[in-house]
């Protein structure tokens, strides 16, 4: 396997015009002719696929919800970074640049963070353009908000909603196009393999979720926009049905799996209440705006928080990063919970959990103030929680939230299988080591509007694809395997439940490669989860059949890959000898606990490829180089 | 912890009857959300061989509008602005009997259990819920702009989740919340202008077209709705529904997919 970036060389500032100069294009004519297969209706599945179909291209769009219109995007709260400088404050396409790589801590790719803080201003203009009804000053203007890792205004949003009205203006796009029969699209269908034939993507073997059918599609190129691999965890703030089957079985058919243990732990989150606990819910990071994070001086400190004292209290942030404070990243500020935990200073009936205390700011400003900010959040609080965050400090936990990591590719966006295209988190591409807030939102449509239909032209035009057909032996060899999978999942008659399983092994990878990790832990893990995925394969319990609606069934197939990723996350976790970012090894950290990374050793990105079921996959090394900025080491303080 | 006892609608499949069906649900906490109550009651189904209860669900925190059951004989239960996912269990008291149901409304065919289908409502918004511009060339976002109260007011109609619950609470199954909030949320924007009156024409034309009831005003939509989308997105529409049939030709319900 060879990795062939094809990163533009040359000023940085130029190499995205440069290299949309040189990309071939297609003839609008003869886009028609073309058939493209795009998995996923988030925003960056949605606007591919409404894009992709405005240009002419025939476009089929897969998605396993009811409607493109509840992926998980939808959930997004707080909001999407623009380098539009609309508030004088020093903002630009260079700083969002400068920003994203350092939050990333300089192990993600220079040319493409540039081309995201490019195309970042083009975005902002396209949602307002379809009636996204972001927030507005009295003036008419948009309306900014700060997020972390950053010291300018740059964040555009829609109150706590911003990735549900972003989502509903890209799917709105998407229905005009499925309207006037330019995308057909499939919901309740769940792509389960990736039919490579000849060399190249061709296609997909799907699961209709209602009738329980499989079948294949095929077409000329195939993209992938399946959102994150974060429930691995089992707990996360991920919508249920996040899963990494469909990048999980494109890595087994040829597509290197890219930095698979950067994974983000989000640190303000609703603590767990109990067993039954079945997800965990975000509390959006803007409330860091307003809200001071702190935990009693004192361990043990069992006093409700309106009875500590000012001087009792640890704001531990403001403390430890004067400059950011209760902004700093996410990985250091859910480090930094963990670490009060784990000297017991932490609050709430588990002790896993610090204050998040807005009094101060509704003093300043009002309560009214405060609800007209954050009103939906506190609501959900207080739904979920049943205490008054207008009275009560709100209390935080870490959870497990996106991963950096996913399919390898190039600055096409294309995959190591030719014709196999990435999109949004699906890929690894923009974050390095540890995603800044409201940049998520800002890759997804990046990818989808702004480089999928520039770089797809140059990859038809180029591959020169001849038409196959449902004859062609690998397409029905995909089909068998999927089959004979499915009748096996249902047959092992075992006496455990997909879900009892998935908690098991998100325990474990909970513990051992969450927020710290160490080479015993590591390896501990690796021992453990291989015994999990046969106990899984030995006792799953499915009931009913395959054809017809089968929620278990489907459950049971995304374990069935949670249980083999799993295993590449810890591998990866574990060769990966350094901290950066969002991995943190416990064995390299500065002297006052902070990530320390080997840049002699580990500057690179680690690809995965698939060496076959039960050989150790092949790590290939992806050199990362800094030409614009220089490699420092982080600080926050 | 409560004890309590459920009456779950069980339908096998689109053409299978169905029927009311008891089970116990004991030792149940009140910090569980119902939809993880229902988790349990599976699990222990499982254990004994049962069929779980099929449901729809992904976010689980009120956003995506997967969710959606008829709990006690009201959509989303008894907490006021509260999705299914969000309902905590606190809300029910020991000893309860809880009756749970899909969404009862013809053009959301129940496909299994608690689980219905409502393309419906995609074809609604694919026949005209969107503003016609495609990707690029757009004029900077601050070139237009939009009085604060308008945007809020947009906002306000742009909340919906499109569960489906308001049609489901409607004696009339009427889509009218539904439809009236996206209208309304074009309409307050200068971006919808260009198309607001062919919008409402075709939205409404696909909404007959799927066999949704007319809007007598009761009001039932309103009380259901999660994100409290209001009953004034309704006379906005029908304002400009007016307007349009006035000045305008009419239009049929458009071909299109719709998913
Ligand atoms: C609670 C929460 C809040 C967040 N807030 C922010 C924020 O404020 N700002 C920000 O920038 N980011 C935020 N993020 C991150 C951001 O929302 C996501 O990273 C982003 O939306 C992912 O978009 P996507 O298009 O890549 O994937 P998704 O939106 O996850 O979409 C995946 C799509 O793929 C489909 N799919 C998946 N698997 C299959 C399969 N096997 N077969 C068929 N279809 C499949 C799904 O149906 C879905 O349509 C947040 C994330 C969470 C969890
Ligand atoms: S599960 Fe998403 S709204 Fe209830």
């Amino acid at each position: 396997m060879e990795l062939k970036s094809k990163l533009p060389s040359g000023p940085i500032e130029t190499a995205w015009d440069r290299t949309r100069q040189e990309l071939k294009l297609v003839n609008p004519s003869n886009k028609r002719k073309y058939s493209v297969i795009m998995v996923g209706s988030g925003l960056a599945g949605a606007s591919g696929a409404a894009t992709l179909a405005e240009l002419g291209y025939q476009v089929k769009c897969f998605c396993y919800q009811d409607s493109p219109r509840r992926a998980h995007s939808i959930s997004a709260q707080g909001g999407i970074n623009g380098a539009k400088n609309y508030q004088n404050d020093g903002d630009s396409v260079w700083r969002l640049f400068y920003d994203t790589v350092k939050g990333g801590d300089f192990r993600a790719r220079e040319a493409n963070v540039h081309r995201l803080a490019e195309v970042s201003v083009n975005i902002i203009d396209q949602c307002v353009a379809q009636g996204v009804p972001f927030a507005r000053e009295y003036g008419g203007t948009l309306a900014n908000r700060s997020f972390g890792g950053a010291q300018v205004s740059r964040t555009f949003y829609a109150r706590g909603q911003t990735g549900q009205q972003l989502l509903l203006g890209a799917y709105q796009s998407l229905e005009r196009q499925i309207g006037i029969g330019a995308v057909q699209m499939y919901p309740r269908t769940e792509m389960l393999d990736v039919i490579v034939a000849d060399g190249a993507a061709r296609g997909i073997v799907t699961r209709d979720m209602v009738t329980g059918k499989i079948e294949s599609h095929l077409a000329d190129v195939v993209i992938l926009a399946t959102g994150g691999y974060a429930n691995v965890f089992y707990l996360s703030t991920n919508a249920k049905g996040c899963n990494t089957t469909a990048i999980w079985r494109a890595h087994r058919r040829g597509a290197a799996f890219a930095n698979p243990c950067y994974t983000q732990i989000h640190p303000t989150c609703i603590p767990v209440t109990g067993d039954h606990q079945s997800k965990l819910t975000l509390m959006s990071q803007s409330l860091r705006n307003d809200g001071r994070i702190w935990v009693p001086l004192k361990k043990g400190d069992k006093r409700p928080p309106g009875q500590i004292p000012e001087n009792e209290r640890d704001y531990y942030l403001e403390r430890k990063y004067p400059s950011y404070g209760n902004l700093a990243p996410r990985d250091i500020s859910s480090r930094a919970a963990k670490q009060c935990c784990d000297e017991g200073r932490g609050v709430g009936p588990t002790g896993l959990g610090v204050y998040l205390d807005f009094a101060d700011a509704i003093g300043r400003l009002g309560e009214n103030v405060i609800r007209e900010r954050y009103g939906n959040l506190f609501e959900m609080y207080e739904r979920i929680t049943d205490e008054n965050p207008y009275k009560i400090p709100m209390r935080i936990f870490p959870a497990s939230h996106y991963v950096m990591g996913g399919l390898w590719v190039d600055y096409n966006l294309m995959s190591t299988i030719p014709g196999l295209h990435v999109l949004g988190e699906a890929n690894f591409s923009d974050h390095g080591a540890n995603r800044l807030g409201a940049s998520a939102l800002m890759q997804g449509l990046a990818d989808g509007y702004f480089v999928i239909p520039y770089t797809i032209g140059d990859y038809l035009v180029n591959a020169k694809v001849k038409k196959i057909d449902a004859s062609h032996p690998e397409v029905k060899k995909a089909e068998a395997e999927v089959t004979g999978r499915v009748k096996r999942l249902l047959s092992i008659n075992g006496k455990r439940t997909p879900d009892s399983l998935h908690k098991e092994l998100g325990k474990v990878i909970w513990e051992k490669c969450g927020m710290g990790r160490n080479a015993a832990g590591l390896k501990e893990a690796l021992q453990r989860i291989p015994a999990i995925r046969e106990e899984f394969w030995k006792n799953l319990k499915v009931l009913g059949s395959g054809d017809d609606l089968n929620v278990s069934l489907e459950k049971a197939g995304r374990v069935a890959d949670f249980m083999e990723m799993a295993e590449l996350l810890c591998i990866d976790a574990l060769e990966r000898d350094e901290s950066c970012g969002a991995h943190f090894r416990e064995e390299h950290q500065t002297p006052d606990g902070e990530a320390l990374r080997n840049d002699e050793k580990f500057c690179h990105v680690a690809a995965w490829e698939w060496a076959g079921e039960g050989k150790t996959p092949i790590l290939h090394k992806e050199p990362l180089t800094f030409e614009s900025l220089h490699l420092t080491q982080r600080s926050y303080k | 912890m409560l004890n309590l006892t459920l009456k779950v609608w069980r339908q096998k499949g689109p053409k299978d009857a169905g029927q009311m069906v008891t089970y116990p649900a004991p030792g149940i906490s009140p910090d569980m959300s119902f939809l993880e109550m229902l988790d349990v009651v599976n699990e222990r189904m499982m254990e004994k061989d049962e069929e779980p209860i099929a449901f729809d669900h992904d976010c689980r925190e009120g956003i995506c509008g997967s969710c959606g059951t008829v709990v006690n004989g009201i959509a989303h239960g008894p907490r006021s602005a509260t999705t299914a996912c969000q309902l905590h269990m606190r809300s029910f008291k020991d000893g309860d009997t809880i009756t749970v149901e899909p969404w009862r409304a013809k053009p959301f065919p129940v496909l299994k259990d608690l689980i219905v289908d409502r393309s419906a409502y995609d074809r609604i918004i694919a026949a005209g819920g969107f503003v016609s511009v495609n990707t690029g060339g757009c004029p900077d976002g601050n070139s237009l702009p939009i009085p604060k109260e308008n945007a809020e007011l947009s906002m306000d109609a742009a909340a919906c989740i499109g569960c489906g619950a308001c049609a489901a609470a409607c004696p009339n199954a009427s889509a009218m919340l539904f439809v009236s909030a996206k209208v309304s949320q074009l309409a307050l924007l200068p971006q919808g202008q260009p198309e607001r009156r062919d919008r409402v024409l075709k939205m409404v034309a696909q909404m007959d077209a799927e066999g949704f009831g007319g809007c007598t005003n009761i009001g039932e939509c309103e009380s259901a709705c999660p994100k409290e989308i209001k009953l004034e997105n309704i006379a906005r529409l029908n304002r400009d529904f007016l307007v349009a049939t006035v000045t305008k030709r009419p239009v049929t319900a458009s071909q299109g997919g719709g998913a």
